[in-house]
């Protein structure tokens, strides 16, 4: 057996390839990019809910932002978007029909929210105290200092652990296939995975995996690029020891 | 520093507060006339940052009362109070996150509700009264320990408190940054400010306070004017403290 020859013709078919680009570009790369970003934009809003509530002083505000988290973030993805997109849908076919692309998105937010509501609450928590104290004694409200002060730099402080979360969302759209959904609201992954059951080889699942890759690694290299800012953005020892120098020449110019 | 202030008296009756089974305060009495500055000088865990606390409610007494220009303050709404009593912390809790001049405008704006325009011009006067002013744009994290502690008491400033209430504003600095700061502070009491300064500065107290205050395991043991105190100490727990200190 040639295995050279065996590898070529499973993973690279160009012809297999070169047959599915267009579908994967105009409908696979759009629904994957459509379910990814709707689910990013209502897991997050979500999420910074439940870590409002998850760090409220009020017990029954967290208790259910806990048991919300324990739930969605134990299960696992494909069994809570069967549960959703499928047990909803006789609920939600009164309202769009038996449509199952929102449901899809739906589960995938609320998935998405339990992950990120906790990456908003570390942050949060991360903040020093001293700052809701300082905003408090000039006057604010808990309600405002947590809203101007404290919550903006948390959320600075987890962005690249929320960047993460954003590449895993987009590789998990890809299980939002197990719905059935129509020809046109499929997304990469079932394009790929069609089209390699009509062709008998690989090579359309890896054409989407390099799709996959396309989206995912320049948000890899976003989340260095945080990671990098906040990092370097910190003082330094060698600023420390600038500290009286600046100290002392700002008194200069004060005299 | 010229500015302009109208202080009010600020007195502290029998003011008593517990974290649980551990009181920290057992009946604080502190009177401080408009204009005048009083130290409060004492042993690390004798009650000095908890009082700062329970004066401007960050902390809620337990008993007694705090009154302010003669009025009760338990009675009045809490952010409402702050507003009118400026305090400066240890570790100068500057916002990040923003620039030295939005540290000033951000309450300028929200709480005192000025117009974009008028904030500016009120937090640059404000930074230029502590030699600030060509720092409005820096991030506080790129400024000195003594620079940060400045914007600090320029944004406490803004908000035209009748009380300032300084927690060891100068314990976290370099000692070659502390001058400038206790500087600013002398300024402050110059020109007529309420102040209550939980300080370690022996030199500050007894220099610039019109009276202090020595407190040890959560009440006022000893105070009087700082001659009288640093000279002719009655207490023993104060000639204590003062032989250690001084």
């Amino acid at each position: 057996m040639d295995i050279w020859s065996t590898l070529n013709d499973t993973f690279l078919d160009w012809g297999s390839m070169k047959e599915v680009l267009p579908e994967m570009l105009k409908v696979g790369l759009l629904n994957t990019l459509v379910l990814a970003a709707s689910s990013v934009v209502l897991g997050t809003l979500l999420g910074m809910v439940v870590a409002v509530m998850a760090l409220s002083r009020k017990r029954w505000l967290r208790w259910p932002a806990k048991i919300y988290t324990d739930v969605f973030r134990g299960l696992p993805a494909i069994l809570t978007i069967l549960l959703i997109g499928q047990g909803l849908s006789p609920i939600t076919r009164h309202w769009w029909g038996p449509n199952p692309y929102p449901l899809g998105i739906l589960a995938l937010s609320l998935i998405a929210a339990a992950y990120i509501g906790e990456i908003f609450r570390s942050g949060i928590q991360s903040v020093e105290k001293g700052q809701l104290e300082a905003a408090r004694a000039l006057g604010f409200t808990y309600p405002a200092g947590m809203r101007l002060v404290v919550i903006p730099q948390g959320v600075r402080r987890v962005l690249p652990a929320l960047v993460n979360q954003f590449i895993a969302l987009v590789k998990e759209s890809s299980l939002v296939y197990f719905l059935g959904l129509l020809a046109s609201q499929r997304e990469l992954f079932r394009i790929g995975q069609d089209a390699a059951a009509t062709n008998g080889n690989l090579s359309p699942l890896l054409l989407a995996g390099i799709f996959y890759l396309v989206i995912t690694v320049p948000l890899t290299h976003l989340v260095n690029h945080f990671d990098k800012r906040l990092r370097e953005g910190r003082p330094t020892d060698e600023s420390r020891a600038d500290d009286v120098v600046r100290e002392e020449l700002a008194h200069a110019d004060h005299r | 520093m010229q500015t302009t202030v109208e202080a009010a008296s600020l007195d502290v009756e029998g003011v008593e507060l517990a974290f649980g089974s551990n009181k920290v305060l057992r009946g604080v009495d502190l009177a401080v006339p408009a204009g005048r500055t009083a130290c409060v000088i004492g042993p690390s865990g004798s009650g000095k940052s908890t009082l700062l606390r329970a004066i401007n409610r960050l902390l809620e007494p337990d008993a007694g009362d705090v009154r302010l220009a003669g009025e009760s303050v338990l009675r009045s709404n809490p952010d409402e109070l702050r507003r009118r009593i400026g305090m400066v912390f240890q570790h100068f809790n500057l916002f990040p996150h923003k620039t030295v001049l939005e540290n000033i405008t951000l309450p300028l704006r929200k709480i005192k509700k000025l117009g974009p325009d008028e904030a500016r011009t009120a937090a640059l006067a404000q930074l230029e009264l502590v030699g600030l002013g060509n720092k409005a744009a820096a991030r506080p994290g790129t400024l000195s320990g003594g620079q940060q502690q400045r914007v600090a008491i320029a944004r406490a400033l803004a908000m035209k408190p009748e009380v300032m209430l300084f927690d060891e504003a100068t314990s976290a600095l370099d000692p070659e940054l502390v001058k400038g700061v206790l500087g600013l502070m002398a300024d402050l009491a110059q020109a007529g400010m309420t102040m209550v300064v939980v300080t370690h500065e022996m030199g500050f107290a007894r220099e610039v306070a019109d009276q202090v205050a020595f407190m040890d395991h959560g009440v006022v043991v000893e105070s009087g004017v700082p001659e009288q105190l640093f000279t002719a100490a009655e207490s023993p727990r104060l000639r204590l403290f003062l032989s250690q200190v001084l």
